[in-house]
């Protein structure tokens, strides 16, 4: 298959962007229109309050657990780590030897985190008593 | 630009949302269906011929059901996160290419919305844009079901996007550029020119990968029903709920489409059997996706971060490097 030489390739992706969006959005207000005229509806009062075992429950505070911190910062490391391989896996042929080199000595330098993340215990899940 | 382009570009992302919406509902059958055999019990059967029409029953209901916003939700946000799944889902779309070029009335047709040269980044960017939908769900949600279930698909999109990534980068090493036109044209050869034969470790890391961000079984921790209800839908319902699903479907099927190309050598040189082909081992990949959720059980959240960071990790650095070190002599 040949490239699809445009001026604006990324024309189509805005386009989509507009046209997903509109036409998803489009089919919540349809849904609501359509349930407003035709749903059976009930005024129970309960029924509005979040899925519980039955009491009116309080408001919920996002609290999540500090683990899942833990993980973000590591995804950050390592997500960064692929954004800068990215370029270089591209013109991997054209750099040659001084690219991989280049490149082993950045992954030498995140193992050695990578090796102290595992050692610190930042990749277990561990229990909080 | 001029105006036949801008015709052309509305009416093949018509045709794609049209498509992919109806293979979202028909994919609900498929996997009910397939689940049902695997089970040695028959399905839907009574709508329809086959339960063929269960789909549309299906579609009645969830737009005729009450429209339920419940009390301490922050509206909307709430509102809006159904919205952003479904809309990212399709537009990660955007750069793969899904039928050889043809020519109509004399007009070549690129089956592509739109021609960008980082192709698959943008593809795996969308993808991870589709991780705000559960995530705003479950934290405006006020329940903490769905508040767990926003934590555990954030955990599990960021640390899975790290193994597609590095699995990535090892073909695109040897191909050498991002749109997955140039991928497919590089292995236009035939059977024996597929990346997968020389990149088996990272088609593997990808192809569980892809289990991963599509959210599907072994890996199924975001809703996962005997622990967290529905986890970020169990407050929606109606059609917001029914975005989340046509979401979850078009991203196993887009998923798909990026296995097949990147590893499977896609259409091939662009014949009409070629295209058949990719149409075949796509449907392949979603049937694989149906066949293990019902063969294998889920994982628990610590064992899929510890399958991720301390097994998938190491062995997809340890493959870009091999993949380097092989091209260097």
């Amino acid at each position: 298959m040949e490239h699809y030489n445009v001026a604006n390739p990324y024309f189509g992706v805005f386009v989509l962007f507009v046209l997903t969006f509109g036409a998803f959005y489009a089919t919540t207000v349809i849904a609501r229109l359509a349930s407003r005229a035709l749903a059976a509806k009930d005024t129970e009062k309960i029924k509005l309050t979040v899925y519980e075992c039955g009491p009116e429950v309080t408001k919920q505070p996002n609290r999540i657990s500090t683990q899942f911190y833990l993980f973000a910062l590591l995804f950050l490391l390592f997500d960064v780590e692929i954004v800068f391989m990215f370029p270089w896996a591209i013109d991997f042929k054209l750099l040659g030897w001084f690219g991989f080199a280049e490149m082993m000595m950045f992954i030498l330098l995140l193992a050695i985190g990578f090796v102290y993340a595992w050692k610190k215990g930042a990749l277990e899940w561990h229990n909080i008593k | 630009m001029d105006v036949a382009f801008i015709i052309e570009t509305i009416a093949k992302i018509v045709v794609i949302l049209l498509i992919f919406s109806a293979l979202a509902g028909l994919g609900t059958y498929f996997e009910r269906k397939v689940l049902a055999f695997m089970q040695r019990r028959l399905g839907p059967m009574h709508v329809g011929p086959y339960g063929l029409l269960q789909v549309a029953a299906d579609g009645i209901k969830l737009f005729t059901k009450e429209d339920i916003v419940p009390q301490n939700v922050v509206k909307p946000i709430f509102k809006i996160a159904p919205v952003i799944t479904a809309a990212t889902a399709f537009m990660a779309s955007a750069a793969i290419p899904f039928w050889p070029q043809f020519t109509a009335f004399g007009y070549t047709v690129h089956p592509i919305v739109a021609d960008i040269n980082v192709g698959i980044l943008y593809v795996l960017g969308i993808m991870a844009i589709g991780l705000y939908g559960p995530l705003l769900g479950g934290m405006a949600s006020a329940n903490k079901w769905s508040l767990i279930s926003a934590a555990r698909s954030a955990a599990i999109f960021i640390s899975y996007e790290v193994i597609t990534g590095l699995a990535l980068l090892a073909p695109l090493m040897m191909v050498g550029s991002l749109s997955l036109i140039d991928i497919n044209n590089y292995q236009a050869g035939g059977i024996t020119h597929w990346i997968v034969w020389s990149q088996p470790v990272a088609f593997v890391l990808f192809w569980i990968a892809a289990f991963a961000e599509t959210g599907r079984t072994p890996f199924h921790l975001v809703a996962n029903d005997h622990e967290i209800i529905d986890g970020f839908g169990t407050e929606y319902s109606g059609m917001r709920w029914g975005m989340f699903f046509i979401g979850e479907y078009a991203n196993m099927f887009f998923i798909s489409f990026v296995i097949s190309i990147v590893f499977l050598g896609g259409f091939g040189d662009g014949t009409i059997a070629g295209a058949v082909q990719l149409l075949l081992k796509v449907s392949f990949f979603f049937f694989f996706f149906l066949w293990t959720r019902a063969a294998w059980p889920d994982i628990r959240p610590d064992q899929l971060m510890w399958l991720c960071w301390k097994v998938l990790m190491p062995i997809a650095v340890l493959n870009v490097v091999a993949t380097g070190i092989v091209m260097m002599f």
